[in-house]
């Protein structure tokens, strides 16, 4: 065996373990670099032609493309806070009362999960024209249906958490002076606040990303995906890249900085016990 | 303190009734009274009705029917946060994501003390706990997690401490370390402890008062000697220790005031049974006697008990447990005794199985339960 082999039998986990990460980051690698390709040249879009930072630059140059950005985050905002509020309640209701018909709520809420989006976007359309929302589809319709989609996400986050919640908890609560509203704030909130925050986080990337059920229902409106799919017709900008390397960044950020504050935490206790 | 203030934080349950929406009656007309500044033990298997009693006393369940009262006040359908009434839970139910100080402080914040700091010092103090202020519920171990129950029900001086089977995750060694530390701490704050638990054993050592649940009522209510030495039901012979129970037909009373007993014939023999013992008016019922009072000697030699024997039982099996040693008797009428002997080394060995010997009890020791009783009643199915 060479020494080489040695070492990949000695490391096989983290060598598999590299692999896939590998398989999983390389598309964001390409992003990332072509975000950085100059184009202007050639034909070939797809093929790296030289560098420069005029994609970085100038983002907004492509015609439409942040217009169709800024869409795509105002309803991925809207979206999400709604459906996170409306879902969290609903949670709520499924977890901790007993009522006539839950278990047909817990159905119900997990069928447009299992739907596909073909098939409801259609016939979302169909709802809107029967309504006589045809010819005002845009952002409202986009949002409706948005909402409409991601609340079946955010109950079934929501509702593991505070399943996983110790009802003692609350009970021990209001058993050491604390009436309903301080044991809610006090106790349930910030125990169950991860779950709401990975469900907004859900709900706001669902909403972001969704093409199928936005293109039936989005009239004359354009979001960043239909740009990006109808700039693929003719060759995709590079901006594309940049915005998506800046989405990229944004999450990894996020994800650091939530590891960070809570390391902090730790080291912070420690530091107070000793 | 003088008798009138005593009363005054008795904990007093009167008719307490809880039917579920099922159908299933969980506790019935209970009355009870438990003094201010006892150590009172709920004692029970589970299904006994005595975690309902519990929760019904701090809030978390509604009765339905019936009066709670702490002294004067009714606080039967008080909020649980307006009772002073605290609880430690079977799993602690520690606050995961405040330290042990914050959790220790929930309390006091929410009745609005504004400096907490001195108290919370003395209360981790007294627990023991003042290493671990700083930390989370889930760096502790068990035995300290259950200390900060402890901790954070205690610092409100509650009129009333309810602690539901508050041992029963602890390993065996912990239990009884706890045992002990749990009983020190209430001789040291003086507040009422109403322990529930399914452990005789525990109820015994912590308890002044133990009262023996079952199927939702009181089986029997006192000391731990006097529930040991004197049950009234076999349920409570039973569960609460061992004990053998054998059926005989009563013959009459004789004497009188404490000299009084009841003659009961059991199998041929006559045994006198106090009258204080007794505990049925019908013409049978159970002779009860404690294993560990009954004494053997293998047949021929002079028995240590005044009055009768029987003779011509035989031993069946002999498990040798260190201190003592359990035989199993076959009587001539073919019912098995439980006997429990220790080895102080007298008799230079074990009885071997197949020994023919004489049995005997001193007869203040017997009790006489109601026939119409079970007599498996309470016996720990295994």
């Amino acid at each position: 065996m060479t020494r080489l082999g040695r070492w990949v039998g000695k490391h096989l986990m983290i060598t598999l373990g590299l692999l896939v990460l590998l398989y999983m980051y390389i598309p964001n690698f390409i992003v990332a670099l072509m975000s950085f390709n100059d184009a202007s040249q050639s034909r070939n879009l797809y093929q790296f032609q030289g560098f420069t930072w005029d994609n970085w630059l100038n983002p907004c140059d492509p015609l439409g493309m942040c217009e169709s950005l800024r869409v795509s985050i105002s309803i991925g905002l809207a979206a999400t806070l709604v459906s996170t509020i409306i879902g969290t309640l609903a949670a709520f209701a499924l977890v901790r009362h007993r009522f006539e018909g839950r278990s047909t709520m817990n159905l119900v809420l997990f069928l447009p999960m299992a739907t596909p989006e073909i098939v409801m976007g259609s016939s979302l359309l169909a709802l809107f024209v029967a309504a006589g929302f045809g010819g005002q589809l845009g952002f409202w319709t986009i949002l409706i249906a948005h909402i409409m989609f991601c609340i079946s996400f955010v109950v079934v986050t929501v509702r593991s958490r505070l399943g996983g919640l110790d009802s003692n908890l609350e009970k021990a609560a209001m058993d050491l002076y604390a009436d309903e509203w301080q044991t809610f704030w006090r106790i349930t909130f910030p125990l169950v606040f991860p779950g709401i925050l990975a469900a907004a986080l859900l709900a706001f990337s669902l909403s972001f990303d969704d093409f199928i059920i936005t293109n039936f229902t989005s009239g004359q409106t354009v979001t960043f995906p239909m740009f990006v799919w109808g700039a693929a017709q003719r060759g995709v900008p590079m901006q594309v890249n940049v915005i998506g390397t800046l989405m990229f960044l944004v999450a990894l950020g996020a994800v650091i900085g939530g590891e960070v504050m809570s390391r902090r935490r730790a080291r912070g206790r420690v530091r107070a016990a000793s | 303190m003088s008798p009138a203030e005593q009363a005054h934080g008795d904990l007093k349950l009167s008719g307490l009734h809880k039917r579920y929406p099922n159908g299933f009656t969980a506790v019935k007309s209970l009355d009870l009274v438990i003094p201010q500044g006892s150590f009172f033990a709920l004692l029970g298997p589970s299904g006994c009705g005595k975690t309902t009693t519990l929760r019904m006393v701090a809030g978390l369940e509604t009765p339905t029917a019936g009066t709670i009262e702490i002294g004067a006040n009714d606080i039967t359908h008080e909020k649980p946060y307006k009772r002073p009434v605290n609880t430690v839970f079977q799993n602690y139910a520690l606050f995961p994501h405040l330290t042990i100080a914050e959790n220790v402080e929930f309390g006091p914040k929410r009745r609005g003390v504004k400096d907490t700091r001195s108290q919370v010092k003395e209360i981790l103090e007294l627990t023991e706990l003042t290493e671990q202020a700083a930390k989370k519920p889930a760096q502790l171990s068990g035995g300290q997690q259950q200390r900060v129950a402890l901790a954070r029900a205690l610092i409100n001086r509650p009129e009333v401490l309810l602690l539901d089977e508050p041992l029963g995750a602890l390993d065996l060694k912990l239990r009884r370390a706890m045992q002990m530390e749990l009983k020190r701490i209430q001789e040291e704050v003086g507040l009422t402890f109403v322990h529930v638990t399914h452990d005789q054993e525990e109820a015994m050592t912590m308890a002044d008062t133990v009262a023996v649940m079952n199927e939702g009522r009181i089986e029997q209510l006192g000391t731990p000697y006097d529930l040991y030495t004197n049950p009234r039901t076999t349920f409570v012979a039973n569960f609460l220790g061992r004990s053998n129970l054998v059926k005989g037909t009563v013959l009459g009373r004789e004497g009188s005031g404490d000299d009084e007993v009841v003659k009961v014939d059991m199998h041929g023999t006559v045994v006198s049974i106090k009258a204080g013992r007794v505990h049925t008016d019908s013409s049978e019922g159970w002779i009860g006697i404690r294993p560990e009072k009954v004494l053997i000697q293998p047949a021929g030699t002079p028995v240590d008990a005044p009055g009768g024997y029987f003779a011509g039982a035989v031993v069946t099996e002999a498990s040798y447990m260190g201190t003592s040693t359990e035989y199993r008797l076959r009587m001539p009428w073919g019912q098995e005794l439980i006997c429990f002997e220790q080895n102080t080394g007298r008799r230079g060995g074990l009885v071997p199985v197949g020994t023919q010997v004489d049995v005997s009890w001193r007869p203040e020791f017997a009790f006489l339960l109601d026939s119409s009783q079970d007599a498996e009643a309470g016996l720990e199915e295994d």
